[in-house]
């Protein structure tokens, strides 16, 4: 039925973000240009990161990546990549969320209720504006390419011992 | 008590209100010198956005202003965009707007009681940590929650900024039969939802009350439905308030205050006034269904409810509410023969008012005569419960100073949570602060 969410075979990618905050967007701009260049065996879903939704769709997933924009006072267009499923997300990166029941809490509350998925991998973009807006900064513009490789690499690698490095693509 | 030594205490962010904002208190002793709650900013960038727009798009653009409630921004637009084209829509397609609306009520009012009130009561830090010890009421929340989805999905397409709805009616209609499986999954919420009021209603609560000046929708007497409002009614209050949603503007007014972005509402003669479940189920318990009014009942509440900390129970019976409205209205659903009524632009100024999660939603459209949006406003509830936020902690907060700075802060935080305020449409981060001079 409609209703159901979906159950991916392969991968899940989720981009998280508001179309109208500006760098807020980074994680749904991500997403779209990374659906064009996945197989159907890959699910892309945008997202607006209410926590409990977040939840429900990896539920089921067995490898999901997700981005969104962090807010840690790093130069805007950092990328950063997490390993959630092994540690919570630092809460000086994803504070500050605009939902109050979002993405580290819903790492935490699948964790606490044993609902991970096996391999939950979480890229950061550091945004630099959240005002009212549809345009990204220049800086995320720019870190955009490495960001959509860096998750399609992801996709291709198997190997999730990967997961230890947080590796800074631009800073 | 002014011998007190001075204190300033801050705190980063205060956790569990959707989007971010800030609150500062000053006090002096025992006495309270000033509350400033900067949770709001007006949507200004949608109503210049909408400038030059088709009246068509408003109820996508609106959507988009708020990730928690985006159906009742585009009920309100609908609403509004009929009203200016003179077009009444009624039937089965008012119904499944009803349908989806309540949908977009038990998502909310679920992820409000079980994910960021609930914790307060129960003494944890957050969901998390209550998910630790209570796991099964916790995965009730989840599924309660997701049973909300599953009606928006249905009816709107999507979970999130569902797409289906448009001015006139809807895009796409379901048949009656993708229904069976959602009512068989709304029986069940049903009864979850009755189990969440007896939860909740076991709750600590303070014992705290004011006098407020509530204002809902609520259909005349004789209206032919006589239902609890989603989308349609007149404007009153407790204190005589009695007004087509289209006097809205000559009656309440937006001032702008120093401290933040945000503008006041505020009732003209009259202040501050109070939107959202506590208003709406005081000013329409007769038009609750039986088994909500009985859940209501039984949950100790009587017609008018005046604490605030009891948002939580009334909340719940509004999920249980939405929750049998649902049933009632899939059970009595045969497909139109058409998704949408025709609709002729015309040069006109419309008005609506819905009853979104948090309370009364405003927008009023100027258009020409092609239907092009010449100018746009919108006032959401969050912004309308601001003042009464902020005399609620001027109250409250002086009953509770011998409290360690901490817990005290915790209590501000509790009571800024009663109102459930919606800033996801709005600002960044709630910094809070309480300063003692």
């Amino acid at each position: 039925m409609a209703s159901e969410y979906p159950r991916p075979p392969g991968a899940l990618v989720i981009g998280i973000g508001n179309a109208y905050r500006s760098d807020d967007a980074a994680g749904l701009i991500a997403a779209r240009r990374i659906k064009e260049r996945v197989s159907e065996h890959c699910s892309v879903i945008e997202n607006a990161g209410e926590g409990t939704s977040l939840m429900e769709l990896w539920k089921n997933a067995d490898r999901v990546v997700v981005i969104d924009a962090a807010r840690s006072g790093a130069a805007p267009g950092t990328v950063r990549r997490f390993d959630a499923a092994l540690h919570p997300l630092p809460a000086s990166v994803f504070r500050g969320s605009t939902h109050a029941f979002s993405l580290p809490e819903a790492i935490e509350l699948s964790r606490a209720l044993q609902q991970l998925p096996r391999q939950l991998i979480v890229y950061g973009v550091e945004a630099h504006n959240f005002e009212a807006g549809s345009n990204l900064s220049p800086a995320l513009e720019s870190a955009m390419p490495q960001l959509v490789e860096c998750v399609l690499q992801e996709l291709l690698d198997t190997n999730a011992s990967r997961a230890q490095k947080v590796p800074v693509v631009r800073s | 008590m002014s011998k007190q030594p001075a204190r300033t205490i801050k705190v980063d962010i205060l956790a569990r209100v959707e989007g971010e904002g800030g609150l500062y208190i000053k006090l002096k002793g025992d006495q309270v010198q000033d509350v400033k709650l900067k949770i709001y900013e007006p949507p200004r960038f949608f109503e210049a956005l909408l400038r030059g727009r088709n009246f068509a798009e408003a109820p996508d653009i609106t959507a988009r202003i708020c990730g928690i409630c985006p159906v009742a921004y585009q009920m309100s637009a609908v609403h509004a965009m009929e009203d200016a084209f003179g077009v009444k829509v009624d039937g089965q397609l008012r119904a499944l707007r009803r349908l989806l609306y309540c949908g977009e009520w038990i998502e909310s009012h679920t992820l409000h009681v079980y994910m960021l009130h609930a914790p307060d009561f129960l003494g944890y830090q957050d969901a998390i940590q209550m998910a630790k010890d209570h796991p099964g009421v916790v995965q009730r929340g989840l599924q309660l929650k997701k049973a909300g989805n599953e009606i928006v999905t249905l009816l709107g397409g999507r979970e999130i900024h569902p797409l289906n709805v448009r001015v006139g009616g809807f895009y796409k209609l379901p048949l009656r039969s993708e229904f069976a499986a959602l009512a068989e999954r709304l029986k069940w919420a049903r009864d979850a939802a009755l189990e969440t009021v007896r939860f909740v209603a076991s709750l600590p609560f303070p014992d705290f009350e004011r006098d407020y000046i509530f204002v809902a929708l609520r259909q005349p007497d004789g209206h032919p439905f006589n239902e609890y409002p989603f989308n349609d009614g007149r404007l009153v209050s407790n204190g005589g308030l009695d007004i087509p949603v289209s006097e809205y503007e000559a009656n309440f007014t937006e001032e702008h205050v120093q401290h933040s972005n945000a503008l006041h509402s505020v009732l003209k003669q009259q202040g501050a006034y109070f939107v959202g479940p506590l208003a709406r189920y005081s000013l329409n318990f007769d038009r609750l269904s039986p088994l909500a009014q009985e859940a209501a009942r039984e949950a100790g509440l009587g017609p008018v409810c005046r604490n605030p900390f009891k948002s939580i129970i009334v909340r719940s019976v509004e999920i249980v509410y939405a929750c049998d409205e649902a049933l009632r209205i899939i059970e009595h659903y045969e497909r139109p023969e058409k998704p949408a009524i025709e609709i002729h632009p015309r040069s006109a100024t419309g008005y609506a008012c819905t009853e979104a999660p948090r309370g009364i939603l405003y927008h009023r459209y100027r258009l020409d005569e092609e239907g092009s949006i010449l100018d746009a406003k919108i006032v959401p509830p969050t912004s309308q419960n601001q003042k009464t936020i902020e005399q609620d902690l001027g109250q409250f907060v002086p009953r509770f100073l011998n409290l360690p700075q901490e817990d005290l802060l915790w209590q501000c935080e509790q009571a800024v949570r009663n109102y459930d305020p919606c800033i996801s449409c709005a600002t960044h981060f709630l910094r809070l602060e309480i300063d003692r001079v």
